[in-house]
């Protein structure tokens, strides 16, 4: 940051800190010496997971609460001494875009016009190009509730627009968006930029989505631990990246966690059928993957930000144990008799099958003839943006709501008519780790493991492997409210896994967990899998497809996709020497269901 | 025994919930205690220093007398003499008076010749509840008047009949009333809002769906709720009993074992109404205005404050199905009354039926959501 940057900055924070008292008295730490700044006609990305302090930064330039400590500078003005004077230059789009859902498109847009005092006289040619930008001009007198996500997200986009801001500052545009609607905010973005020379700072839990900007600041658990221009943290990357393939008859994944393991790899992930991965030290060196025949791959964002993050476990597990990012130092262990196979392929052995699946809700179909299969031992995706009917199928598998029509047999048994016997053969994790905040971790246990009827010399030896495997022995007296996200997180998995489920359900167990979290998750289902559990799992990250044996991708209640994520790839054309991601397919599968549908009419 | 070791589960779970957040424990004991002592007070229908004047058209000695005698009582207050219709009206209007007594021209003629008297109360009506308080302590005078009148002239009967009698409160406290019923409504709108707001709090943090995916069943879950709720329950009635027993001095008159069944078969019903509500209501402030929906005319149509006997037919009917409605008779009468098993039975039965009628309504529809 140098003074000349400084003074033409549209954005300029320095050394802010803001915390909040806790219920329980103890102040949180919500943001902690941050400093930023924001050149005009850029774009700045925020990164980091839920709770890391991206909200709070925003509300604060946006003058809607105060900085602590430090200063904050809109287009030169100090936000504390002229808030109204501020606001009044900033466009700001809240997480869940700030709409009234029931009013129209229209009329929001009016509202929106009428707080920032635009003229009657002048709307028309105001709103022409924003609803020629967002295509939304055929929906004006659609009730914003009933439009898409996507749609929802580029009205929310808009009415911020009404007028033009000195500053565009939004809250987690694209989460949960479906990835067609994700690229088209980012053209909007990119042209507004471009042609209009607007400043834009957005925060974001994707990492992808850093490599777009103009800067990007990570933040955790309300530091920045690292700003500058994103092509830095590509450069830390430089020489390190590679992809290997897997030998014949071994799944990608399980490579994946066999690398993430070894020393001298940072970082792994499963992507196009191959395996990404980042190794410690530059190419000059000997490479551990040498024996693999690497083929170098183009360095990311993410694989230089897995570079500055503290190391592994397995290279650093004693400074670490303390630290709720650490993954407990042994895998945990479930049905500890059973035999881990190298091999972990899923038998043909139907453990769920749906069949012809709807659910509606009145008129809205949400889960529209949906019919798949999931085998044993198979980790199986449900992936699709929000308002797919993801969760809706979920709720329908776990026994949770009655389908309108269709068959859907869970373990054998008709889910509609599933008993207690069948509960007592499947464990859930819902959204948020759904825990009783009231009770102690312990409490929790104690309580699940009665739930599931767990008494005597069995329930001791399973409570005991559940706070060993998870490492909860430190936090078993901490009110599970106020314990740190990932522990209730692993809390929440330890009370599905007590009574040893033959099925496990999770739903969106990773959305708004750090990347580092993420993996360590995944690397916990791949053992679970290898140790003979069937989990089904959705997510709104696609890439997280890749993790899968077999997946379904949903969207607006219909299978786009089903099959290996080798097999729903195949539906996009690769672009260059890169292999298509899940992402491309997605957009490659709407645009050619669309295209028909165009054609028919 | 697995059933068994669940519901203890979910018994403990749910009375670690309420006792171990310092907000939710305040609100099940300083909010029941404070009302039990502000209603107490606050909502008595006792008369003090009620004006009244007399249109005494008569001037004899038994009018004089008996004026003398409403003036001696602590309760009404003389305020003057008028002399005509016209004056009567214009003091009820303008409320300098609650009460005009009219005593007519042949008073003492005919109470002497026929030994049959009649006098006239005006009252303002405006509030029936003090009205019909003056009207008690006005015949209370009367029939002291008539007992004197009647020893002194060795009359075989009463020269003016008194219509009103109060029965086992014969000092016309009014708090003797009142206090033990709030045992009944404070526990009432307890019951109802922490079984609503506590499944409405595992809806919202979605360890309801969690519970649903566990083996216990429906029933389960409901016993889960009810058992937690019932003890709480019992727990807060018996702290209104001693602050009624003791603070307020009303003495207990019956059997604790009855008052205790009778109470326990109530607070059943009451959970039951919470539960109905919750079943319909998806967050903690729909089920917080689901409570008040019910618990506003549950309190008026109880009898509590208003006689059941004075209310329109119609809404004389709605009366049978508000459990507070039995509940307020079933204390009266086991506390001030000292009714048996045989006594209170006539409102054991509906509470019963309603209690069962909820319960198995709100099962039902928690097994209906999943199937």
């Amino acid at each position: 940051m140098n003074i000349a940057d400084a003074s033409t900055a549209k954005l300029r924070c320095a050394h802010v800190h803001r915390s909040f008292r806790r219920k329980n008295g103890s102040m949180l730490r919500a943001v902690v010496d941050v400093s930023l700044v924001a050149r005009p006609g850029t774009v700045t990305a925020l990164v980091g997971p839920d709770g890391a302090g991206k909200t709070t930064l925003l509300r604060m330039i946006t003058a809607l609460i105060t900085p602590d400590q430090g200063s904050i500078e809109v287009a030169g003005l100090n936000v504390v001494k002229s808030p109204a004077a501020v606001q009044a230059m900033v466009g700001y789009m809240p997480q869940r875009f700030g709409l009234y859902e029931d009013l129209t498109v229209e009329e929001n847009l009016n509202l929106y016009a009428d707080l920032h005092g635009v003229r009657p006289g002048d709307r028309a040619a105001i709103y022409e190009p924003l609803m020629k930008m967002t295509a939304l001009a055929p929906f004006m007198h659609r009730l914003a509730g009933r439009l898409s996500g996507g749609m929802k997200q580029k009205l929310g986009l808009a009415c911020t627009l009404v007028r033009t801001p000195e500053l565009l500052v939004l809250d987690e545009p694209t989460v949960g968006v479906d990835p067609v609607s994700r690229r088209e905010l980012w053209e909007i973005i990119t042209r507004l930029v471009g042609d209009n020379g607007l400043t834009v700072l957005m925060s974001t839990p994707y990492l992808d989505e850093a490599d777009r900007c103009d800067a990007a600041l990570v933040l955790y658990e309300g530091r920045v631990i690292s700003d500058g221009p994103p092509k830095a943290m590509r450069d830390l990357a430089a020489g390190r990246v590679f992809r290997v393939s897997p030998p014949v008859g071994q799944t990608p994944r399980y490579m994946q966690a066999r690398l993430m393991a070894q020393p001298g790899i940072v970082d792994a992930v499963p992507e196009g059928g191959q395996v990404r991965c980042v190794t410690a030290t530059g190419s000059q060196t000997v490479n551990p993957l040498a024996n693999l025949m690497p083929q170098a791959a183009v360095p990311r964002f993410e694989d230089g930000f897995m570079i500055t993050l503290p190391q592994k476990p397995h290279t650093d597990s004693s400074a670490n144990a303390a630290d709720h990012k650490t993954p407990p130092d042994k895998t945990p262990v479930h049905n500890s008799n059973k035999n881990q196979t190298s091999n972990p392929a899923a038998s043909q052995d139907p453990v769920v099958e749906v069949h012809d699946l709807v659910r509606r809700f009145g008129e809205f179909i949400a889960v529209n003839h949906v019919s798949f299969t999931v085998r044993r031992r198979e980790i199986f995706g449900l992936l699709g943006p929000n308002g797919a009917g993801k969760s809706t199928t979920f709720r329908m598998l776990c026994g949770l709501l009655p389908p309108t029509s269709g068959t859907l047999r869970v373990a054998g048994v008709d889910a509609r008519r599933a008993g207690a016997a069948a509960r007592q053969r499947l464990g859930y994790v819902a959204q948020k780790f759904s825990l009783y905040g009231h009770l102690t971790m312990a409490g929790n246990l104690a309580f699940f493991a009665s739930a599931y009827g767990l008494h005597g010399r069995k329930r001791r030896e399973r409570l005991a492997w559940a706070i060993e495997e998870f490492g909860l022995a430190d936090y078993l007296q901490i009110l599970s409210g106020a314990a740190p996200g990932g522990y209730k997180q692993r809390l929440a998995m330890a009370c599905a896994l007590l009574h040893e489920p033959e099925l496990l359900f999770l739903d969106e167990p990773t959305s708004g967990v750090d990347p580092l979290a993420r993996r360590e998750f995944w690397q916990l289902i791949n053992t679970l899998a290898e140790c003979g559990v069937t989990v089904v799992v959705t997510t709104h990250f696609m890439e997280e497809a890749e993790y899968c044996d077999r997946l379904i991708i949903l969207n607006n209640g219909r299978i786009l996709a089903q099959g290996s994520p080798a097999e729903v790839r195949r539906h996009a054309t690769a672009k260059g020497s890169q292999p298509p991601t899940m992402e491309d397919a997605f957009i490659a599968i709407v645009e050619a269901s669309a295209a028909a549908a165009g054609g028919k009419a | 025994m697995n059933v068994l070791l669940r519901i203890i589960a979910l018994v403990l779970k749910e009375l670690a919930t309420v006792f171990k957040e310092p907000r939710s424990r305040m609100t099940i004991i300083v909010p029941p205690l404070l009302q039990m002592f502000v209603f107490g007070y606050a909502a008595s229908f006792d008369l003090h220093q009620a004006r009244f004047a007399v249109w005494d058209q008569d001037h004899g000695p038994a009018a004089t007398q008996l004026i003398s005698d409403m003036r001696a009582s602590n309760v009404f207050l003389y305020a003057g003499e008028v002399s005509s219709p016209a004056a009567v009206r214009r003091c009820i209007d303008n409320k300098k008076v609650m009460m005009v007594l009219e005593i007519p021209a042949e008073f003492q003629r005919n109470l002497t010749s026929r030994g049959n008297g009649r006098v006239e109360a005006i009252v303002d009506g405006r509030n029936s509840n003090t009205a019909g308080t003056a009207l008690i302590y006005l015949s209370s005078i009367i029939s002291e008047f008539n007992n004197q009148w009647r020893a002194a002239n060795h009359l075989p009967r009463a020269p003016v009949d008194a219509v009103v009698r109060a029965w086992y409160n014969p000092e016309f406290e009014s708090r003797w009333d009142i206090v033990p019923g709030l045992i009944g409504l404070l526990t009432l709108l307890q019951m109802i809002l922490l079984t609503a707001m506590s499944v409405a709090r595992e809806r919202e943090q979605g360890t309801l769906d969690q519970l649903l995916v566990t083996p216990m069943g429906p029933l389960e879950i409901i016993a889960g709720k009810c058992v937690p709720t019932l003890l709480i329950g019992l727990g807060q009635a018996t702290a209104a009993l001693l602050v009624a027993r003791f603070w307020f001095g009303i003495p207990f008159a019956g059997s604790y074992g009855v008052l205790y069944l009778g109470l326990g078969i109530f607070l059943l019903a009451s959970i039951g109404v919470g539960l109905f509500v919750s079943t319909f209501t998806a967050t903690m402030q729909q089920a917080m205005l689901g409570t008040f929906l019910f618990m506003v005319p549950f309190a008026i149509l109880s009898g509590l404050t208003t006689p059941i006997t004075s209310m329109p037919p119609l809404v004389q009917h709605i009366t049978l199905i508000d459990p507070l409605r039995y509940a307020v008779t079933l204390i009266h009468e086991v506390y001030l009354q000292a009714y048996g098993l045989n006594g209170i039975w006539p409102q054991l039965w509906p509470l019963m039926l309603i209690a069962a009628a909820t319960l198995l309504w709100s099962s039902w529809a928690f097994w209906r959501k999943l199937n």
